[in-house]
């Protein structure tokens, strides 16, 4: 295996608190050497005014493969997450038939290795055929490599099948990935409940649909001293109910995604379903309270929730088209514009949501630039404004809210297990 | 040769919309322009002179993917009194149960030589849709719980008639304000006139924050009914309910009916309307439907007239933008 030296990029490690402008040599897949340079390698990277990170971690991709291929395959999905500057993702079990058997998370890995661009790590249904009724077999599930498990956008509303479910995967140390949601209260819903859904007369989702849950639910891994993650906080609320709940020992972790952090339920007016998602997009007071959360670590992931669909999937009316947006190619970009460009976040507090705190909810050994490690490495041009083009995706999904905005910094390289997969210089 | 009075070319406001999505984003001045029009055919029509060569050679296409029979049929006489060829649709039997999509649909009937499209969906926004992927000009005949900007119009002319300017005036919505199309376009058309709006009806039937529009909310029809000139009373929309929003039909029709009772307490001049289909004795008592007070069958002749001025400034529009050289979009998007 080649060797690299990344040269003059200033190096942020979250995990050590490292953040200097140096080198980093790679060498047989590892980082042999961080700040000393080494005349002879086989290729030189000049990382000058970039961010030279871990390999970033994106927790919550939908890929489709088996069933919608024709929405995204694991080798469309993965070369999107290269893009976006991932070297893992871990992904949804909503495919047809679901990952809720040993056999399906073993082939997920299998396909993800046979498209050899990041890695990917399964993650396992709750119950049986994300039904919510049955626990499904979620040890052989561990055995088949799943790092944790979720009935994906499908809430748990039967709270003793909850109740189990955190107590059964306690046992194995696994997180449940929750979407928290009152499925009763959403029911038919298109957007978030306020002055804009009653301007336009579309089917509400009140905000208490997720609060009610997310209480619910943390009520429950207290109780069972189970590992919860709350999918998609998107409301003051719940951001507010996770944060009590961290004080008093409960371990919950939480992520948000980007564009919850951009746009507001008042931009679904123009009708346009890139601007339907699930959760719905709330209020500014919302958007205040998720930075907040952010800011102050209740918060501690951000993930792209990676919603692909085909372009007949989206292309009709509102209520026929599915929930969801594309994000592994906007991600990054729409960090450094929302939180880095004003200051919100530093680029170390940013780099540990996307790095050393999803590898320690998923227990996984990478999100860390360190010697010795694994050289999964991504290197970020923050300098570029990149109008963002859907047409120009490696994923098969096209419909984001960020298409034809401006967005700053772009993926200039990205290395998994010292090999360089992504180039765009 | 009759005499026309052309308000599209020598009123002193411009028609400039390309479609008619909704009243959301009419000036008030755009609003009375199309009643002006609208009045001016129906002077026309007692007059006698039922068939107008306005639309002469224009197909308009009547996209009807929810049931409809007042509104449908009136569209499609409009577009014949304007002397335009009609196409007809609707979804049973159609391309869309063999699974075509609603915009290829649209498409192929575009492709027929259609240049107005006349849209109604059960999904908000349908038509803003279409409008946004066809060359046609689209008229929203009722989207979902969003708009059904011809019926508030028709309601507006049937208010005006009734009560002459209807600045200052109040008028009060009753009932199942959270899905009426007909409300939303109610309340933009009256505030923008400049109105007084009460929305009354059961508190699970009224939308948050819907006072943020510029309208008053009650729950008591008994407290508002000495107040108001006009009472337009919709319909409970059983079919786009999705859970228990009153306990009985005999309870809503106690507390917000419109009986004798409550009539005996409005004022001798109230107008008492109703954008149909009226459920008897749920809404409104057979007294009051069929009484003095009620112009229910005034609005459905007002609405031919209405249709008639859409179709119409939509297509002058259409002709206007086509001859310049350098079209300005002039959507509502």
């Amino acid at each position: 295996m080649k060797s690299i030296l990344i040269k003059n990029g200033r190096v942020i490690d979250p995990a050590s608190g490292r953040d200097e402008v140096t080198s980093v040599l790679i060498r047989d897949g590892h980082v042999a050497a961080i700040g000393s340079s080494e005349a002879q390698v086989d290729q030189v990277i000049d990382a000058s005014h970039m961010i030279v990170a871990p390999g970033l971690i994106d927790m919550r991709v939908s890929l489709r493969e088996p069933g919608n291929e024709e929405d995204e395959t694991i080798e469309s999905g993965t070369a999107a997450a290269l893009a976006g500057g991932f070297s893992t993702i871990a992904c949804m079990p909503d495919t047809d038939p679901p990952v809720d058997s040993r056999a399906a998370a073993e082939f997920v890995i299998l396909q993800a290795g046979r498209a050899g661009n990041c890695r990917v790590v399964p993650i396992g249904a709750v119950t049986k055929q994300l039904e919510g009724q049955e626990l499904a077999e979620i040890g052989q599930l561990v055995d088949g490599g799943a790092r944790a498990f979720s009935d994906a956008k499908q809430p748990i509303a039967s709270a003793e099948v909850m109740r189990r479910a955190l107590e059964y995967t306690a046992m194995m140390n696994r997180p449940i990935f929750h979407h928290p949601q009152v499925p009763e209260l959403v029911a038919g819903g298109l957007m978030h409940e306020g002055f804009y859904s009653t301007l336009m007369g579309m089917p509400p989702m009140p905000a208490a649909a997720e609060t009610i849950m997310i209480h619910r639910d943390l009520t429950l891994a207290e109780m069972t001293a189970g590992r919860l993650h709350l999918m998609g906080v998107s409301t003051g609320e719940g951001v507010e109910q996770i944060r009590r709940a961290r004080e008093r020992g409960v371990r919950v972790t939480a992520d948000v995604t980007p564009h919850h952090l951009f746009f507001r339920d008042e931009h679904l007016q123009t009708f346009h379903s890139k601007y339907k998602v699930n959760p719905p997009f709330r209020t500014e007071a919302d958007i205040e309270c998720l930075i907040e959360g952010l800011k102050d670590g209740t918060i501690d992931v951000i993930t792209s929730d990676h919603q692909p669909y085909a372009e007949e999937k989206i292309t009709c009316e509102l209520d026929q088209t599915p929930f969801g947006v594309v994000g592994l190619e906007t991600l990054v970009p729409a960090c450094i514009t929302r939180l880095i460009s004003t200051g919100i976040l530093s680029w170390a507090e940013l780099l540990a949501k996307l790095t050393v705190h999803p590898a320690r909810i998923l227990e996984l050994d990478a999100g860390v630039l360190d010697v010795d490690r694994v050289a999964d490495i991504t290197i970020i041009d923050p300098r570029p404004t990149t109008r963002i083009d859907p047409h120009t995706f490696r994923s098969k999904g096209r419909r984001t809210p960020f298409a034809d905005m401006e967005l700053s910094g772009k993926i200039a390289h990205v290395l998994v297990g010292g090999e360089l997969r992504f180039s765009d210089v | 040769m009759v005499s026309f009075k052309d308000y599209f070319q020598s009123g002193p406001v411009r028609w400039t919309q390309r479609h008619l999505l909704g009243l959301e984003h009419l000036s008030a001045d755009e609003i009375t322009l199309i009643l002006d029009q609208a009045a001016e055919f129906k002077r026309l029509a007692n007059e006698g002179h039922t068939k107008l060569k306005l639309l002469n050679g224009v197909v308009v296409g009547n996209l009807f993917f929810e049931p409809s029979t007042r509104t449908r049929t009136s569209f499609g006489l409009a577009a014949k009194r304007l002397s335009a060829d009609t196409v007809d649709f609707s979804p049973s039997g159609s391309s869309l149960s063999k699974g075509e999509s609603f915009l290829d649909t649209a498409r192929n009937i575009e492709a027929m030589g259609v240049s107005l499209m006349v849209v109604r969906h059960k999904t908000p926004g349908a038509p803003m849709f279409l409008s946004q992927r066809l060359d046609s000009a689209v008229l929203n005949a009722g989207d979902g719980t969003h708009e059904h900007p011809t019926q508030g119009l028709l309601d507006l002319m049937t208010m005006r008639e009734q009560c002459g300017d209807l600045a200052g005036r109040t008028v009060a919505l009753v009932g199942d304000i959270r899905h009426s199309r007909v409300a939303r376009s109610n309340i933009w058309g009256l505030t923008k006139l400049g109105a007084h709006v009460i929305v009354c009806g059961p508190a699970t039937l009224i939308p948050p924050r819907i006072e943020e529009l510029g309208v008053e909310v009650s729950y008591s029809l008994d407290d508002v009914i000495p107040r108001v000139d006009c009472v337009n009373l919709l319909r409970i929309q059983f079919e786009r309910q999705r859970g228990a929003f009153f306990p009985s039909i005999h309870e809503y029709a106690h507390l917000f009916g419109m009986n004798a009772s409550r009539l005996s307490r409005a004022r001798e001049d109230v107008v008492i309307l109703a954008p149909g289909p009226i459920n008897r004795g749920v809404e409104i008592t057979p007294f009051v439907a069929d009484g003095s007070h009620s112009v229910i069958l005034d609005q459905v002749s007002n609405g031919l007239a209405v249709r008639m001025a859409a179709l119409y400034l939509l297509h002058r529009r259409q002709q206007e933008l086509s001859s310049s050289p350098a079209p300005v979009d002039m959507t509502l998007i």
